[in-house]
């Protein structure tokens, strides 16, 4: 059974005006009146926004605390992992590839090799260790001075310590290839791997927590969507009678609207908050890794602008979740008798 | 001012609650809506309000069928219907100014313009000194006049009543429909839904009787033939 019967052209326009008829005059308002009227409605939906969540202190209070919560766990991770960066960058500064010449190469060639590559833009500098001061070092370090001496030749082969410019793997690869092609080389070492893992752990962490700021940004998306859904629930009567005398969609909207942004804001303000005061209490050691790691760093923290854009992205996530609760139970509220 | 041609209602149920009803309601008249429990009467208000729509056949408000109307065009439809019901009455939460004032407020009237009418509206129903109180600290047949002052707040052309009578007694109930005669004189269409038979007796207006959905009885001054 059809619900609605066919619809009819008729002049819609006539509606958008009610006529005046004798004695009982229709008002009229201006399109200037209600533009002001739309954005004192604005004005007064987020003031109500902020009076319901004072009166029902406990129950805005959970709620903006579940956000904060969800919200300062990611960004307080990803400021640890900053500071993770900056420690490691020190560790990335040693990095370097040992090449070993030819036992035959003479000092004259391995000087004039050293001084050619230092001049290559992947290569930051070079150091030379020759075969004697290579035998001097070995020596000094192992204690084994006298069985190398016993020997009739000087085991060791020229070293050219090479400290690359760039120093992720991909490209102390690349260079560990072409330093190879050249004919005086023998043999080009490079452990790469520490670096390697540590790249991939910072990578991991970094995914890690992409991942647990979207599973927590949907957290905070649903807990504002059940909010919103008890809110729309207590104020049920309210809702059909605005309907009845002729509000639109958006009027019944728009608080519940502004309620959800603001739950999102105010959680993503006292997630600032929190992370904060984590910094505060973790600062002093972290400080310290900083200083015996890399010494001209300082504690790297949230930063000016994610003070404002936390907030901000949160109340976007706030009125996100108040859209799809309005969407989803606003339309079940109709007026009836 | 309205009209109903043909108009049928089967609910989703399966049930008739009207069937081919036709009437025209002119303009600065009061007419009454009578019938058996269940026989309609609510339905037919409900598809004036585009609350329900018709399952057959027409109703037009200013001669413009409803059908035509989506639902984007509820809301101002509803703007120029006064409604007063029992139920869902009055919002606890605020004061008898504010209630009165909602409808204004949704249409976009400035401010100042917004205090002028809801005074007009409550001194028309003579409860101007009562603008400050809660509505709940008000006596059940003040309510109901809180309740008309916000129907008849931004001066619709058609005012429509179901059970307004319902639970006040007669000298109340003589008040209310005072009020609603008063409205019908300065050109309102007022549609009076009620099985208060006795009331509508006393009064020499227009009836409508539904029986089952079929209107049985369409009368001029019923109270005389009566
Ligand atoms: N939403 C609905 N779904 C299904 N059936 C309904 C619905 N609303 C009303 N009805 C049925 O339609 C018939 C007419 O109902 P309606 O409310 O219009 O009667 P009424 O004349 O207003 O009665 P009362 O005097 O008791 O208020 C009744 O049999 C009722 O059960
Ligand atoms: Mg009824």
């Amino acid at each position: 059974m059809a619900r609605n019967a066919t619809p009819r052209k008729a002049p819609r326009q006539r509606l958008e005006k009610p006529r005046r008829s004798a004695g009982a005059q229709s008002a009229q308002t201006s399109l200037r009146d209600r533009f002001t009227a739309w954005r004192l409605h604005h004005r007064d939906s987020f003031y109500d926004a902020l009076g319901r969540m004072r009166r029902a202190r406990a129950s805005s209070a959970m709620t903006i605390v579940v956000i904060a919560i969800a919200l300062a766990l990611p960004s307080g991770l990803s400021v640890l992992l900053d500071n993770a960066k900056v420690i490691t960058r020190g560790w990335d500064g040693n990095a370097h590839l040992s090449v070993f010449l030819k036992l035959d190469t003479d000092d004259s060639t391995q000087r004039k090799l050293a001084e050619q590559w230092q001049a290559r833009p992947d290569i930051q500098r070079t150091q030379v260790i020759t075969r004697q001061q290579a035998l001097a070092e070995f020596q000094a370090l192992s204690g084994f001075g006298d069985v190398l001496q016993a020997l009739p030749d000087n085991p060791l082969p020229p070293l050219i310590v090479v400290f690359p410019d760039s120093t992720d793997p991909v490209s102390l690869k690349a260079l560990q290839n072409r330093l190879e092609e050249s004919p005086a080389v023998d043999l080009v070492q490079l452990d790469v791997e520490w670096v390697r893992r540590l790249h991939a752990m910072i990578e991991l962490g970094e995914r890690m927590i992409t991942a647990l700021t979207l599973a927590l940004a949907l957290a905070v998306v649903l807990v504002v969507v059940n909010t919103i859904r008890l809110a729309i629930e207590s104020r049920r009567e309210e809702i059909v009678v605005v309907k009845i005398v002729g509000g639109t969609d958006g009027f019944v909207r728009r608080p519940f609207l502004y309620t959800g942004f603001c739950f999102g804001f105010a959680g993503g303000l006292l997630a600032v908050i929190l992370v904060q005061i984590a910094l505060w209490w973790l600062g002093g050691p972290i400080n310290e890794l900083l200083r015996l790691y890399s010494s001209d760093q300082t504690l790297a923290t949230l930063g000016i602008s994610s003070l404002l854009t936390l907030p901000l992205f949160s109340g976007i996530l706030g009125l996100l979740g108040a859209w799809l609760a309005v969407g989803r139970h606003l339309g079940e509220i109709e007026p009836n008798f | 001012m309205i009209q109903f041609d043909r108009v049928s209602k089967r609910y989703p149920n399966g049930k008739d609650a009207l069937s081919k009803v036709s009437f025209t309601l002119p303009a600065g008249e009061l007419t009454f809506l009578t019938g058996h429990s269940g026989a309609g009467k609510s339905t037919l208000l409900k598809l004036i309000m585009m609350i329900e729509r018709p399952t057959h056949g027409q109703v037009l408000v200013e001669g413009q069928s409803l059908n035509a109307f989506g639902n984007r065009h509820i809301p101002l439809l509803r703007r120029k219907i006064g409604m007063v019901h029992q139920n869902h009455q009055l919002l606890f939460d605020r004061s008898v100014f504010d209630n009165v004032a909602l409808p204004l407020v949704i249409a976009g009237y400035a401010r100042a313009d917004i205090g002028k009418r809801v005074r007009a509206a409550l001194d028309k129903v003579g409860l101007l000194d009562k603008e400050r109180l809660n509505p709940i600290m008000l006596s059940g047949g003040e309510q109901q006049r809180v309740g008309i002052a916000r129907a008849v707040v931004n001066k619709p052309p058609l005012l429509l009543a179901d059970e307004p009578t319902g639970n006040l007694d007669p000298q109340l109930s003589a008040e209310i429909m005072d009020l609603f005669q008063d409205f019908a004189r300065v050109g309102v269409a007022v549609l009076i839904a009620s099985h208060d038979l006795s009331l509508i007796a006393r009064y020499r207006h227009r009836l409508l009787t539904l029986r089952e959905g079929r209107l049985i009885h369409d009368a001029e001054e019923a109270a005389h033939g009566a």
